[in-house]
Formats: structure tokens, C-alpha cells, sequence
């Protein structure tokens, strides 16, 4: 039975959690749509992207915002930057798998991802400043996804 | 089934998920079982302890039998019976 889960998030732990979920749903044989809207679409871009055009404050956002699982926060104790990467060596120290390592499963594993086309206009991302192999749709394709789903998660 | 009867099963694939944690021991098991045919046995090794809870959560979901866990020298021994 497919699960769905929409990523609103941008943060280290939080987006953690969602690829944990997303990983073990799909290893246990369900499939797995993932919708990332707002600041979660940050999880999807790439750390070097091509430079657009755009609006002064799109471009501050831009500038602001982490490119990348590697450049992310985490929600508490975050003291610009220095938490997220104590973070990260202690979940090394405990095997736990990296983001970017979470990431790359669900890939594998076939988990579908979604970017929301609207906070992407308006965050001011363009596809190609996103990874590669994620679909591009709005609220009706995630509605039509949950109703398809037994258990829909907001993370 | 019992440690003695556990002991005694000579698995027919066995995966080594040491050192991962949640979800890599499921998903070692996801990769094993489909190496092993139907009715033989995988044995998954695990050092995460919450394993013993998911890997039997798992096989009942995919439909496979949970056969039990011992505990050996600082990690798990899990089998799962592929049935399907």
C-alpha cells in the first residue's frame, strides 16, 4: 500500500526523519511518494547550479538558502551551522546513515519525488538548479497520490 | 523456535547488516531474501537492536516467516524463511 509523504521542511534532522520513513516503507514493499514543498525544495538543489536571472529578493533567497543536504540546519540547536555539523558526527559515530547516503537509497529503491511548481516560482528555483530525476507537479498530483495511500505524513 | 533450534539452521544465504542502523538492516534483508528461493532460510546479522522488533515487522508485512533471534558475541543473528 503506497505511503506519501510531503516534505515541507528544510531542516537536516527533520529531513532525515523523512528519508528514513521513506526508505523503510519502501524496503517493507510499499511504494513511496515523496512531495517537497517550500523550504524542503533546499534538500533537492544542487550545491553548483546555473546561474538564472531573477528577481532581487528570489535572488537573496537563493543566496540565503543552503544548496544542498550538506549545507543544511537542524531545527534546535542549530548556533549557525556549528550544530548541524556535531550533528552529523555523531549520527557517523552511531552508523547512522548520512542524508545525502538516505537520499541515494531512496532513489535506488524507486521512492518518487515530487517538486511543488508553485514554491518553486516562488523561492525563484528553476529545474535545472534542482537534482536530476524528480517530477514537477502541484497540489492535485500530491492529492491524487494520498488518496491512492493509506498513511500521508507532513514532515 | 529456541536458541538450540535456531543454533542447529544452516542458512542458505546470510547478510551482514553490522554497524548499520535504521533502516539498513531492513534493507539488507530486502536485498537478501530475493537471493534465496522459496522455503529456504537468510539469516541476517545485526548490531541495531531495535532489529528484533523490525525485522519480524518486516517478513510479516512482505510475507515471510520470522523464525527468531539469537544473541551472538555483540550482534544479532536473525532468520527469516522466504514463503513467497
Amino acid at each position: 500500500m503506497k505511503k506519501t509523504i510531503i516534505v515541507f521542511s528544510g531542516d537536516l534532522d527533520k529531513a532525515l526523519a523523512a528519508f528514513i520513513i521513506a526508505n523503510g516503507a519502501a524496503a517493507m514493499g510499499d511504494d513511496v511518494t515523496m512531495f517537497f514543498t517550500f523550504w524542503a525544495l533546499n534538500i533537492l538543489r544542487k550545491p553548483q547550479a546555473p546561474a538564472h536571472k531573477k528577481s532581487f529578493l528570489q535572488g537573496m533567497f537563493g543566496g540565503m538558502m543552503p544548496k544542498g543536504p550538506a549545507k543544511l540546519g537542524i531545527s534546535k540547536m542549530n548556533f549557525g551551522g556549528m550544530g548541524a555539523k556535531m550533528m552529523r558526527r555523531v549520527m557517523r559515530q552511531q552508523n547512522v546513515n548520512s542524508l545525502e547516503e538516505l537520499i541515494q537509497t531512496a532513489r535506488e529503491q524507486g521512492v518518487k519525488m515530487i517538486a511543488c511548481t508553485m514554491s518553486m516560482d516562488v523561492l525563484g528555483f528553476k529545474e535545472d538548479e534542482l537534482v536530476d530525476g524528480l517530477e514537477y507537479a502541484g497540489v492535485a498530483t500530491y492529492l491524487g497520490e494520498a488518496d491512492e495511500s493509506n498513511v500521508s505524513l507532513f514532515i | 523456535m529456541s536458541v538450540t533450534e535456531l543454533s542447529a539452521i544452516q542458512p542458505q544465504k546470510t547478510v551482514d547488516a553490522r554497524g548499520t542502523s535504521c533502516p539498513g538492516p531492513i534493507l539488507a534483508a530486502k536485498k537478501g531474501i530475493v537471493e534465496v528461493k522459496v522455503g529456504e532460510i537468510m539469516a541476517v546479522l545485526a548490531t541495531d537492536s531495535g532489529t528484533k522488533k523490525d525485522l519480524p515487522a518486516w517478513a510479516k508485512k512482505m510475507g515471510h516467516e520470522y523464525l527468531g533471534e539469537m544473541e551472538e558475541s555483540g550482534y544479532l543473528k536473525l532468520f527469516v524463511k522466504r514463503m513467497k
